[in-house]
């Protein structure tokens, strides 16, 4: 699956589509049809569409059709609207970057067009802080090296400037030569791995030769980065509109649901049954009293032959007079909370970091509830319990350890004299800081150099040599590099990058001194993937028992080599790397397995050790979460020991005599296996000591336990409270997430960096620490905060009151509902059971749609203990946890409640109104107003506080059901002309009232 | 007064500019949920405070109501069975045959002094004007508005005669109570009021002045009472009262007023044409004469239900009372939480 891309060449621009991006939904035309359609694959929505449509059916309807069609109509106008709104937003943000002009080459010369013409092979001029408007392979840049740096923020957040260089076959190509430029790409189908880029090119003649040249995503520039530090740029368009990297990115996550929206779906389905029950007793019921009784009611006249579906008309009239059993405003209800749950997690001061003006942000804003229900955290360690500031602390260097002392090796005499004296070991460890990176050294016009660094590990070391005196000072694209030490200017050339990988967890340079000409390779990486590549004979007890150490005080541990290669060695390498770099297939595989054959016999000059401290106030909030009953899992791809220090240092595990660390490692399957059955063995034991137990386990070892034990990996992650998993890779801790959430735990990730951003996606609740490591896992996750400690906050205060409020929302609106509905099925007793609606159609629509969604919608404001209280007794978020405040049993005494005040409402009003009271439109509103107060008593006396809004929104409803019944009263045509008058002049229509609202004491 | 105005002004301005500098929300105490709100904490005391006053309040309410229920005197004399001679087996041919006179003559007697003005009504039970085929069979349109005269939608099944527009159409109508009563106090004649027993809002603005009735009763079925057609309906009070639909199947409709006070041990006689059908389907039929009170007619439940709210008031409030003081429990103790108590427990 290859796609061909002809430079220059318009035979072949048709091939492929053009650069329109189109991010929009709908177009005009489709919009409707694909919109009702999307709302109606929800079950509520196809549900009140098949009542509204009963209702057209005059001989069975009990009220108005309008009673159905208006609310339903608003409510899908609404959505519709929104979702119209948006997409007309996307629609001119699109036109924007479609119509935006750009430069390309066209027969030779430059054309000023649209973007959106842009085709596959044009060639796309761009100058400095341009955006680029689609996926460009590099051809030339302004600059002599052929590098240009760009922005990717908007790509994937990271905000250090990246460098990109043009292919070697393009170099030297003046801007005459790039116009006229022909040739071929060969590169894979779109895909959206913004990491990689495997092609090749090859240009035709007269252009230099026509070897195949490898490109990379370094030769590459991509829709919405932008173009920085450099005159111009120019590339080939190889991916267009919305078949960029960018573009195929985009989907549309699954959106996620609470546990909460799970537990109403479900009532829903309940009340949904019983509806269909009451439907098919009450429907029956009322053929058989229609057949021995209403017969006999010559008044009625009942015809003896009717047609055969008059048998459905009865049950049919009860279905519709039940359809207002499931409410229709919920959903807009809880629509309306939920984003204002979201909107207090934006605006709050509390969790608003001042140190680097993030406010917390709710991305997703349905899911609040969920945040009340966490049982497990699983978090990221660098960056999101530390502060992600890596410091230089510690240094081995030949068996020496620096910084021993002071804690700071930068200040330690020793180190700085070994310098002075140019001590050779001392040299060539602090040559190997500065050289082996991908740092970009940016010198500013007073002189100063600063860095740009993908890797906070990587910035420090670069920091602590130069503050040792060996000052990286320039780097040129991929060749040239410049170092000062002691006043004297040594140049190197980088000949190759062997680029760090997760598998690989190394990196290594390979330079020739300018010089000498010698040439050397350079390497750093994990103590692990160092040390065994050691010379034969080479001590390296010193730099274990330096790592172990260092491990302890948490320090993260790097471990530095060199080798000197010859030429002949080099070259032969050289051409096997360049052969490997450019493979279509595999190229990844291949590269690392060429890099290995570099890389060893090294030289080890020493261990680095950098410091990561804990951000503020983490170890409190962890305390303070697992009093709340939450489980704590540690993923990181640092080192166990390293690891477990900091699991100690933020209160994740207890040390020795209270807390025991049960380890799970091994290196084979059964050694894995044995030590996995051990560890379950002592947990099952011991699970009953108020002892806390915790696990470790590696990366390699999890590989193997996910693959082959999963089953009782799942029962040991059910019996332990926290875990630490090392050297996990991103697709475990997605994993990780995946077996808790299949034992039905609700989890939250949190995570800063890109690593933890498929973790993010998986869990419930994805939490982004807008942090060091850019934006990404802050743009993938549903939440974002600028400090860990910030989760407290999040879940304690707006995650419970979040909870507690949907919870009570939800429940109310089926009791309002029921409470309607059940007065009906009663008055149906009293009405011959034919299905006649007590309540007008007026009334009806007003109670569900507006009397008793109002007042209630104030629940947001609501607070049954202040924040501190719960901040202070964490354990209240039990009740959360396990749902105490919506479940079949809560639910079940809310339905109780409803049946117990409709037929109390229903009693009190056919006694007071009996006999020559009992009109029909008095009655019925008697009826309805001994509902609306017993609404306003409900709602007053579930809330906890009350502020002026709550009182408003209660009383001023109560008294607008009396004003707006009151204006209905003196229309002439309405049915319930005259009555609220005459009602509101009779003292036992007050007194009626009183003793309906008394029954909720009881 | 321009002074305030420029300062607001520059308030503002000055407002806009710090929110625009930073990218952070002004907080205010909504944003932060942190309205002043009244928190009421249902302590012991305030349960029992709350549970007293409202015996308090009804309790007294409760005497009223009944004392007022109590003071109306009624008569009720159930009439259908009574009404149909002996020898009668089949009282639905005998009702349904209209060659036959069916005046009934009824005494009553007086049980204390009544109070003009004495309210007649007949009290119909177990018939079902709430049905649903019948309480929608009416149309308010062609009450209301002559012109309207041939609009008839959901009037069925009595819509036409013969193509004609039946006026007033609907099963409503067609079936309106026609037994009537003639009075007699010892042995003068009783006049009975029958002015003023429809509401007037109904008289004004439901049926018309000027809307006769028109094909009516002219099917082979009669169904109850005849309208002269030379009255607007609007006057056709009876027709009026019948169609203000009973929400129950027990109800007692407004027949006409007697402005006479009545003596203890008075005897009533009356006379009455027993001429509508409730043998078919069970239904009973009574004449009642009653007065009323500020509450209405003879009603013992309004009184009885405030009397037993309030008694369970106080009840409850004395239950509490004695629960305080045995087993008091300290307000905001701790160790009451779940969690404290099982960890005690352990």
């Amino acid at each position: 699956m290859k796609r061909f891309v002809y430079i220059n060449d318009e035979s072949y621009q048709n091939d492929y589509c053009d650069n329109q991006i189109s991010n929009t939904k709908y177009t005009l035309w489709n919009f409707l049809p694909k919109n009702l359609w999307e709302q109606f694959r929800r079950f509520m929505n196809q549900y009140f569409l098949l009542i509204a449509c009963l209702q057209l059916w005059s001989l069975i309807t009990p009220v108005n059709p309008a009673s159905t069609w208006g609310p339903l109509i608003v409510i899908f106008a609404v959505s519709a609207t929104k979702e119209a709104w948006d997409d007309y937003n996307r629609y001119i943000s699109d036109k924007q970057a479609n119509e935006k002009k750009v430069w390309i080459v066209k027969n030779g010369a430059r054309k000023h067009i649209q973007a959106q013409d842009i085709r596959v092979g044009n060639i796309v001029w761009i100058r400095e802080n341009e955006e680029v408007p689609c996926d460009l392979v590099l051809t030339g840049t302004s600059e002599p090296q052929g590098i240009c740096h760009v922005e990717t923020a908007a790509l994937d957040g990271e905000i250090d400037l990246k460098t990109r260089v043009i292919p070697t076959t393009c170099i030297g190509l003046d801007s005459e030569q790039l116009h006229k430029i022909k040739g071929v790409i060969e590169c894979p189908i779109p895909d959206k791995d913004i990491r990689r880029f495997d092609a090749n090119i090859r240009l035709f003649p007269p252009f230099i030769d026509n070897d195949i040249c490898p490109l990379t995503i370094n030769n590459t520039l991509l829709q919405s980065c932008y173009l920085r530090n450099t005159e111009w740029a120019c590339g080939v368009a190889v991916y267009t509109g919305n078949e960029t990297k960018l573009g195929m990115s985009r989907g549309v996550p699954e959106p996620k649901l609470t546990a909460m929206d799970a537990m109403i779906d479900k009532l829903t389905g309940a009340i949904f049954l019983f509806q269909l029950a009451v439907v098919v007793v009450l429907g029956s019921a009322g053929n058989v009293w229609k057949d021995t009784e209403a017969r006999k009611q010559w008044y009625v006249k009942y015809d003896d032959d009717e047609p055969w579906y008059q048998i459905l008309v009865i049950p049919l009239r009860f279905e519709l007079l039940c359809s207002i059993m499931i409410p229709i405003s919920i959903k807009v209800s809880l629509d309306f909370v939920k984003s204002m749950y979201a909107k207090f997690i934006d605006w709050d001061e509390e969790i608003y970091d001042q140190e680097t003006d993030t406010p917390a942000h709710a991305a997703n804003t349905a899911i609040s509830e969920d945040l009340g229900q966490v049982e497990y955290i699983l978090t990221d360690k660098t960056g999101t319990l530390t502060e992600n500031k890596m410091i230089f602390r510690r240094c081995c260097i030949a068996g020496t350890l620096y910084g021993n002392e002071s804690g700071d090796a930068l200040k330690d005499i020793e180190l700085l004299n070994a310098v002075a004296d140019n001590s050779p070991h001392v040299i060539k460890f602090l040559t190997v800081m500065a050289l082996c990176n991908t740092v970009i050294p940016i010198k500013s016009p007073s002189g100063t150099i600063s860095y740009k660094a993908q890797s906070q590990d990587e910035d420090a070391l670069v920091n602590a040599a130069s503050n040792l005196h060996v000052v990286l000072v320039s780097k040129n694209g991929n060749n040239a590099a410049e170092i000062h030490f002691n006043r004297r200017v040594i140049q190197y050339e980088i000949l190759d990058i062997l680029e760090f990988t997760s598998d690989r967890k190394r990196m290594s340079i390979v330079i020739s001194d300018s010089q000498s000409g010698k040439i050397f390779l350079l390497s750093k990486g994990a103590d692990e993937a160092i040390l065994p590549l050691a010379y034969c004979g080479q001590q390296i007890k010193t730099f274990v028992d330096a790592v172990d150490k260092y491990a302890q005080l948490g320090l993260r541990t790097l471990c530095l080599g060199w080798r000197e290669l010859s030429l002949e060695e080099y070259l032969e390498w050289s051409r096997l790397f360049k052969e490997a770099n450019s493979a279509l297939v595999d190229r990844e595989w291949k590269v690392a397995e060429v890099c290995q054959k570099l890389e060893h016999t090294l030289d080890i000059l020493g261990i680095s050790a950098i410091e990561d401290r804990l951000q503020d106030g983490v170890p409190e909030t962890i305390e303070i979460l697992r009093q709340s009953g939450i489980n704590f899992w540690m993923l990181t791809g640092d080192k166990q020991s390293t690891a477990i220090q900091i699991a100690l240092l933020c209160n994740l595990i207890s040390s020795e005599p209270k807390g025991q660390l049960l380890y799970i490692n091994g290196k084979t399957e059964d050694e894995v296996a044995r030590s996995l059955e051990r560890v379950l063995l002592t947990m099952r034991i011991t699970s009953s000591e108020p002892k806390e137990l915790a696990f470790v386990v590696d990366g390699w070892a999890l590989e193997i336990i996910l693959t082959r034990y999963k089953e009782a990996f799942t029962e040991l992650a059910v019996l332990s409270k926290t875990a630490i998993c090392c050297r996990v890779t991103p697709s475990q801790k997605a994993q990780l997430v995946k077996l808790l959430k299949s034992c039905d735990y609700r989890t939250l990730a949190i995570g800063d960096g890109g690593n933890d951003v498929r973790m993010i996606q998986q869990a419930h609740i994805g939490v982004g620490i807008s942090g060091r490591e850019g934006l990404q896992a802050a743009r993938a996750a549903d939440y974002s905060i600028g400090k860990f400690r910030f989760l407290k906050r999040l879940i304690l205060v707006h995650g419970r009151y979040s909870y507690n409020r949907t919870a009570f929302l939800s429940q109310y609106s089926f009791y309002k509902s029921l409470l309607i509905c059940f007065i009906q099925i009663l008055f149906s007793f009293v009405s011959g059971i034919a299905g006649t609606s007590l309540f007008n159609s007026v009334s009806l629509m007003a109670y569900n749609v507006f009397y008793t969604s109002i007042p209630v919608l104030t629940t947001v404001l609501d607070k049954d203990l202040s924040e501190k209280t719960v901040t202070q007794n964490p354990e209240i978020l039990l009740y959360c946890q396990a749902g105490r405040l919506l479940n079949p049993s809560t639910f079940a005494g809310w339905f109780g409640r409803s049946l117990y005040h409709a037929i109390v409402v229903f009693l009190i009003t056919i006694h007071a109104y009996a006999n020559e009271k009992s009109e029909m439109e008095e009655l019925s509103m008697v009826a309805l107003s001994g509902s609306i107060w017993l609404q306003a008593f409900v709602v007053t006396l579930e809330m906890s506080s009350f502020t002026f809004l709550q009182f408003l929104a209660i009383w001023g409803n109560f008294a607008a059901f009396y004003v707006i019944n009151l204006c209905i009263s003196t229309i002439p045509t309405a049915g319930m002309y005259t009555i609220m008058f005459r009602l509101c002049r009779q003292p036992s229509y007050w007194i009626t009232m009183l003793v309906s609202i008394t029954i909720m004491f009881f | 007064h321009s002074c305030p105005m420029v300062l607001r002004i520059a308030e503002l301005t000055s407002f806009g500019a710090g929110a625009s500098a930073s990218t952070h929300q002004p907080n205010s105490k909504f944003t932060q949920q942190e309205l002043p709100a009244c928190k009421p904490i249902l302590t012991p005391k305030w349960v029992i405070s709350v549970f007293l006053l409202v015996g308090v309040i009804f309790v007294p309410i409760g005497v009223a109501s009944l004392l007022a229920s109590n003071k109306v005197v009624e008569i009720v004399d159930r009439y259908d069975d009574a009404c149909v001679p002996s020898n009668v087996t089949n009282k639905l041919a005998y009702i349904q045959n209209s060659t036959i006179s069916k005046t009934c003559r009824r005494t009553l007697k007086v049980p204390k002094d009544m109070k003009q003005p004495i309210f007649v009504y007949y009290q119909l039970n177990n018939f079902y004007q709430n049905h649903r085929r019948y309480v929608k069979s009416r149309n308010d349109q062609q009450l209301r508005d002559a012109s309207k005269a041939n609009e008839t939608t959901l009037c069925d099944p009595e819509k036409t005669r013969d193509g004609m527009a039946i006026v007033p159409c609907g099963l409503i109508a067609w079936s309106t109570f026609n037994d009537t009563y003639t009075f007699q106090h010892n042995t003068n004649n009783l006049s009975i009021d029958k002015t003023d027993i429809s509401w007037k809002s109904d008289r004004d603005h439901k049926f018309g002045s000027d809307v006769f009735p028109k094909n009516f009763q002219k099917g082979p079925l009669i169904g109850g009472k005849t309208l002269n057609e030379s009255i607007p309906l609007s006057e056709q009070e009876d027709l009026i009262v019948w169609m203000r639909t009973a929400a129950l199947p027990t109800f007692r409709k407004l027949y006409g007023r007697i402005y006479v006070d009545l003596k203890e041990n008075d005897t009533i006689t009356v006379t009455l044409d027993n001429n509508y059908n409730t043998y078919s389907f069970d239904g009973k039929k009574s004449l009642v004469l009653s007065t009323s009170t500020w509450l209405g007619g003879k009603n013992d439940f309004l009184g009885l239900a405030y009397l037993t709210v309030g008694g369970l008031c106080f009840f409850l409030a004395f239950a509490f009372t004695l629960l305080y003081l045995i087993k008091p429990r300290k307000l905001g103790d701790n160790n009451y939480l779940s969690w404290n108590r099982n960890s005690a427990g352990h």
